[in-house]
């Protein structure tokens, strides 16, 4: 890792390449910390033109601050970070041209309007769109000359976005641009997102939605403690928990009181579960607090037999639930924890 | 959209003046709190027009002598009646008809007014009687600007009017832009930082051109304050005054993180000359010890240099060391602050 960081340092050839390949975002064993909290803790990252990356990963697993290390705010303290086959350290002035960047819990002044904002971010692009432009790709036509401190927090959002397309960055950085937002302001969000994409931009975005994740991105890392636990695309990274669906239940022997079933906590009658693991389709298990989550490939033939299992035991289900498999399995799976436990 | 519009300069600039402008407080604190403190100072020490005073006498003979001075109003009253209203301060002085010596004189000595018009009183009844003077004599009267109170004061207020304005509108802005995260966001744009810097600048300079008309129109319309010196040298004070308090607030504001750290910060260090500055009275007061602290203020030398210019016609040339304390007060606080600026 180490030695392919000197590589990139030592030589332009690399830079030149990588803008020949096509790759928009290089980092190599990139570390930070802060104080003796390990931040970003040796991060390889490739992201190739055009494409949507995203960082997916619980609060405090170091997104942002790999997103502000790419973004050229944090120096990180060791490692390369290269951008359109620039660096920051040489090329901060072009970098700070081309690229679009949306922070976290930026605050516009509130007493400018969204034109009054955007026309001061616009001035500070030699080139770009124009302010109208960028307030119909925000739609925010409606609230051209409201003042921001009259904006609900999706057309913030939008407004923030607005001001990293000013630029017409060919990169864009986007930092949980979702995150606080009602659901219906997330999805008109996301479909601004699309647009972005189809214009052929390289966006870079982290979230701790996973639905986010996989509906916007075409590649993700899952990030934890600061490093990448898992990367590829949404479909791959499913793929690996085994099968399309997943079974959850938890189970109480029959003459249980209702009392001791809920979970969790109570101690809980466990299931055979070789039994489980013969059943056709069943990909993998893993017990929990008592709650038993299968990977499944076939869950119309799978269900039947497991209530089968059961029966035979002589348990009754406490719980019980299928869903199709998703970003958060993958985490669940490589963590032992829920995304938004944190 | 034309160059203006994309020059980044201008557009900070405007965006500064707009948030100045749609904060009521600030205009408020700005224009009209200095013009109703001249207000209340000029009212609570004007200076008087020379009053008439009120005389009683006991007969019409002496009625008649005290009514040729116009300094005096006279009444006829009985004896019991004008000890009464010389008791209750209605009149100051009231002159009994006496066979024996002529006249005599009831009044208060200790009151100033009484001994006026004990004086006026007498010099009156001495002339009727036949009194000549020894010489000629003519009075020229002088109403002298500028050794009234207010003529003190307002430099005084217009001194601590601009720190005021300019620590606030700096540092306040600032970290309020850092709080809210704006600063950062502004960094990660291709804005160029010293044009953030400048645009405040700017906008303060271009705002005291208005805040020091205002105010020292209204103090030349209302009091008559005088302008013994130029008008350009003063305006040249001015823009220094304010470039070292800006400065200043830079530096407040350059570390803080939250708008209450610097509100502290910026009273801690204001507080001391709004007491030894002397915007009220005259800084010189203060012990000898502390004399060489207090002169090196920023805002002792800026009111010193603005009543010099105004009160005394003094030139720029003459208050070298005042100007000079202004111009170290801008430039170590600006080169400070611009190495330990907190961006984001």
């Amino acid at each position: 890792m180490a030695e392919k960081g000197r590589v990139a340092v030592e030589s332009a050839r690399p830079l030149t390449e990588a803008a020949e390949t096509g790759t928009s975002l290089l980092l190599r064993g990139v570390k930070k910390a802060f104080a003796d909290v390990k931040a970003v803790d040796g991060l390889d990252l490739e992201v190739a033109r055009g494409e949507c990356f995203g960082l997916l990963g619980p609060n405090g697993a170091g997104k942002t601050t790999t997103i502000e290390i790419c973004e050229g705010l944090t120096a990180p303290d060791a490692g390369t970070v290269e951008l359109l086959g620039l660096n920051w350290r040489t090329g901060a002035g072009e970098l700070r041209q081309r690229i679009g960047v949306q922070l976290q819990e930026t605050q516009f002044p509130d007493k400018l309007t969204v034109e009054e904002t955007l026309r001061l971010f616009r001035s500070f692009f030699k080139h770009g769109i124009s302010v109208d432009e960028s307030i119909e790709t925000a739609q925010l036509e409606e609230k051209r000359t409201s003042r921001v401190g009259g904006l609900s927090g999706g057309q913030k959002q939008r407004l923030a976005m607005a001001c990293a397309l000013v630029g017409d960055p060919e990169l864009l950085f986007l930092d949980e641009p979702t995150t606080g937002l009602d659901p219906q302001a997330r999805r008109h969000l996301w479909d601004l997102v699309d647009k972005l994409k189809q214009a052929g931009r390289t966006i870079i975005l982290t979230t701790h939605y996973m639905e986010e994740a996989e509906r916007l991105c075409d590649r993700v890392a899952i990030m934890d403690h600061g490093r990448v636990i898992a990367l590829g695309t949404p479909q791959q990274l499913i793929a690996t928990v085994g099968g399309e669906d997943i079974v959850e239940f938890a189970v109480g022997s029959s003459n249980d009181s209702p009392a001791s079933e809920s979970r969790p906590g109570a101690p809980r009658a466990e299931v055979d579960e070789a039994m489980l693991r013969a059943i056709p389709g069943v990909q993998s298990l893993d017990v929990e607090e008592g709650l038993h989550r299968l990977s499944v490939s076939e869950l119309h033939t799978a269900v039947p037999r497991i209530f089968a299992v059961l029966r035979e035991q002589g348990l009754h289900l406490s719980e019980f639930r299928t869903h199709s498999a998703s970003l958060e399995d993958v985490f669940v799976r490589l963590t032992g924890r829920k995304l938004r436990d944190g | 959209m034309d160059s203006l519009e994309l020059s980044s300069l201008y557009q900070l600039t405007v965006v500064r003046f707009r948030l100045l402008l749609r904060e009521p407080e600030a205009i408020f604190w700005i224009f009209i709190f200095p013009i109703l403190l001249a207000v209340g100072l000029g009212i609570a020490f004007r200076n008087r027009q020379p009053d008439v005073l009120q005389v009683g006498a006991t007969t019409a003979q002496l009625t008649q002598a005290l009514v040729t001075d116009k300094g005096l109003a006279v009444k006829t009253l009985d004896y019991a009646a004008g000890t009464h209203e010389l008791a209750t301060g209605q009149i100051v002085l009231l002159a009994v008809g006496a066979n024996d010596i002529g006249a005599v004189y009831k009044y208060d000595d200790t009151n100033p007014d009484a001994r006026t018009a004990r004086l006026l009183a007498d010099r009156a009844i001495q002339a009727a009687a036949g009194r000549k003077n020894a010489i000629g004599t003519a009075d020229e009267l002088v109403h002298e600007t500028g050794a009234r109170y207010i003529d003190f004061v307002v430099p005084g207020l217009l001194g601590m009017n601009l720190m005021g304005s300019a620590m606030w509108g700096l540092g306040f802005s600032i970290v309020e832009a850092r709080q809210k995260k704006l600063l950062k966001r502004l960094v990660a744009s291709p804005m160029a930082r010293w044009q953030y810097l400048m645009s405040f600048l700017l906008s303060r300079l271009a705002m005291l051109v208005v805040e020091i008309m205002v105010f020292l129109g209204f103090a030349r319309l209302a009091f008559g304050v005088p302008f013994r010196g130029s008008l350009l040298q003063l305006g040249l004070l001015c823009v220094l005054t304010s470039l070292a308090f800006s400065a200043l607030g830079l530096l407040v504001a350059s570390r803080a993180r939250t708008t209450e750290a610097v509100s502290g910060l910026m009273n801690l260090v204001m507080l001391p000359m709004w007491i030894l500055s002397g915007i009220f009275f005259s800084a010189t007061r203060f012990p000898e010890a502390i004399q060489p602290l207090v002169r090196a203020l920023p805002l002792t030398a800026a009111i010193e240099a603005m009543r010099g210019n105004m009160l005394q016609g003094m030139n720029i040339g003459q208050m070298i060391a005042q100007v000079g304390i202004l111009l170290a007060w801008f430039v170590v606080p600006f080169a400070v602050s611009l190495r330990v600026f907190r961006w984001r």
